[in-house]
């Protein structure tokens, strides 16, 4: 039976993307522990805070080596936010840390400009690199719900699919292979990221 | 590029919507929230407020069942604010699906407690309620406790202050403005925006859309209303049409929500 399971690890609001995919009509279920990772064909990583303790506190629970099996194995996963920033090389906050890798990227603050306050916090349109399944029926220029302070750099251009400009133009929807990231918060959304969420669910 | 949003807040009071006007409450206009919340849904509202304005303290646990009956439906960000005194209850009212928590009364009695939330779960989820209020020799003065007590702190400080607690944005509101439907207070809108780095929400007194144009053009980053969505029909996206024609960047989608099933709302006479 197809299980889709977002990752419980301490960090952010868990309730908010069970209610968004119970929307569009996904069962989902929180997985805490690394043995619950085997039953999964989708796994979501939401979170919102700090990527230290975010890593930490998957480190600590064993779910970091869980999930590499699990997308070694060729499984799709999603990041969210915050997670979108854990499945990269290298993160710059607070000093620099170690993150999942499988994104070969590094997380940076955004350059200080003019008039640009951080967090970039509100409604921004994503522009979509290139066809791909994970973005299908979304209209070109649709606005999602960003709260972050840091983004994704990819060292690969072609991991970049969907692009944001804010100050910069950097990476808001990534994907490599079976791994993906958005970073916005597609369960706060609301139509364009149901047709998102529900676009990961269905991905083949 | 970054867009201006529209916020629609929720006033309630023993679980039920309420008009406010001066910080005083005494019309329902809806009997449940999440009928109201469902319009806004609908009607391409970037982000809704909830409010706990009822008298007592014990209200709190009613609330919060309140908050996840509304998150349950509500896709967009929600704030919820209204006797949070202690990090347990700010937890249960995240745990139940809140994204942020909008502090007020907290930032006058207990900062240390707007510190520890801004540490555990970020700024960005804390919101600095700032009510003001004019005293008798007409300056403007921040208020707290459901704009019952008056400060000596002048707005432009208290926000800054707030911004340095850990704030992650400005919820500002007049009891002078509040339900008086003659639009914000926009010198003090004008005055904060100038002083802090984190954005500014103005709410309090919108009558006519040209107010909520006047408050972006004050320096707000959003404009939240609540009376005013609740009487017209379509009001957020009509909100949304004037603000775009007048050149304001607002998001335009959502509006193919509209095949959702319509919301049967409860107008109470």
């Amino acid at each position: 039976m197809p299980r889709l399971g977002v990752v419980d690890y301490g960090m952010g609001n868990l309730r908010s993307v069970l209610n968004a995919l119970n929307e569009v009509g996904q069962e989902a279920a929180l997985i805490a522990a690394p043995e619950e990772v085997a039953a999964c064909d989708k796994i979501i990583i939401p979170g919102v805070g700090a990527f230290s303790e975010a890593m930490a506190n998957l480190r600590g629970s064993g779910m970091d080596a869980a999930l590499q099996d699990y997308v070694t194995r060729g499984n799709p996963l999603l990041g969210i936010c915050l997670g979108m920033q854990l499945i990269c090389k290298k993160s710059h906050e607070d000093g620099e840390h170690l993150g999942l890798g499988w994104i070969d990227a590094e997380v940076r603050h955004f350059p200080p400009r003019p008039g640009l306050k951080v967090p970039h916090m509100g409604w921004n349109a994503i522009e979509s690199e290139r066809d791909h399944p994970l973005l299908a029926d979304v209209a070109p220029g649709a606005d999602v719900y960003f709260v972050h302070s840091y983004y994704v750099d990819c060292a690969d251009a072609r991991d970049s699919l969907g692009v944001t400009e804010y100050g910069i133009d950097f990476t808001s929807v990534v994907g490599h292979d079976n791994v993906y990231g958005m970073q916005f918060h597609p369960e706060k959304s609301q139509h364009v990221g149901m047709q998102l969420l529900r676009n990961f669910a269905t991905l083949q | 590029m970054l867009k201006k949003r529209l916020i629609a807040v929720l006033i309630l009071r023993d679980g039920q919507v309420v008009q406010s006007i001066r910080f005083k409450h005494t019309n329902v206009i809806h009997y449940d929230p999440v009928h109201a919340m469902e319009a806004f849904n609908k009607w391409s509202v970037d982000e809704i407020v909830l409010l706990n304005v009822s008298r007592s303290a014990e209200s709190r646990g009613a609330f919060a069942q309140s908050v996840e009956q509304v998150s349950r439906h509500c896709f967009v960000p929600l704030s919820v604010g209204g006797w949070i005194g202690d990090a347990g209850y700010a937890r249960d009212l995240l745990t139940k699906g809140a994204d942020k928590l909008a502090l007020n009364t907290a930032f006058a009695d207990d900062p240390e407690l707007v510190q520890v939330l801004s540490r555990r779960f970020g700024k960005q989820c804390i919101v600095a309620s700032i009510d003001v209020k004019r005293d008798e020799a007409g300056e403007t003065k921040v208020a707290v406790d459901r704009g019952t007590r008056l400060l000596e702190d002048d707005p432009v400080s208290w926000a800054r202050r707030a911004q340095n607690l850990g704030a992650g944005e400005i919820f500002f509101n007049s009891v002078d403005h509040d339900g008086a439907r003659k639009g914000y207070d926009l010198e003090t809108i004008k005055a904060i925006a100038e002083s802090v780095e984190i954005p500014v929400i103005a709410f309090g007194g919108v009558f006519t859309w040209a107010h909520l144009l006047a408050g972006i053009e004050a320096g707000a980053d959003a404009v939240a209303a609540a009376n005013i969505f609740h009487y017209t029909e379509q009001a957020t996206r009509k909100a949304k049409s004037f603000l775009a024609n007048a050149g304001v960047p607002v998001r335009s989608e959502g509006q193919s929500l509209a095949q959702a099933a319509p919301a049967t709302s409860k107008i109470a006479s």
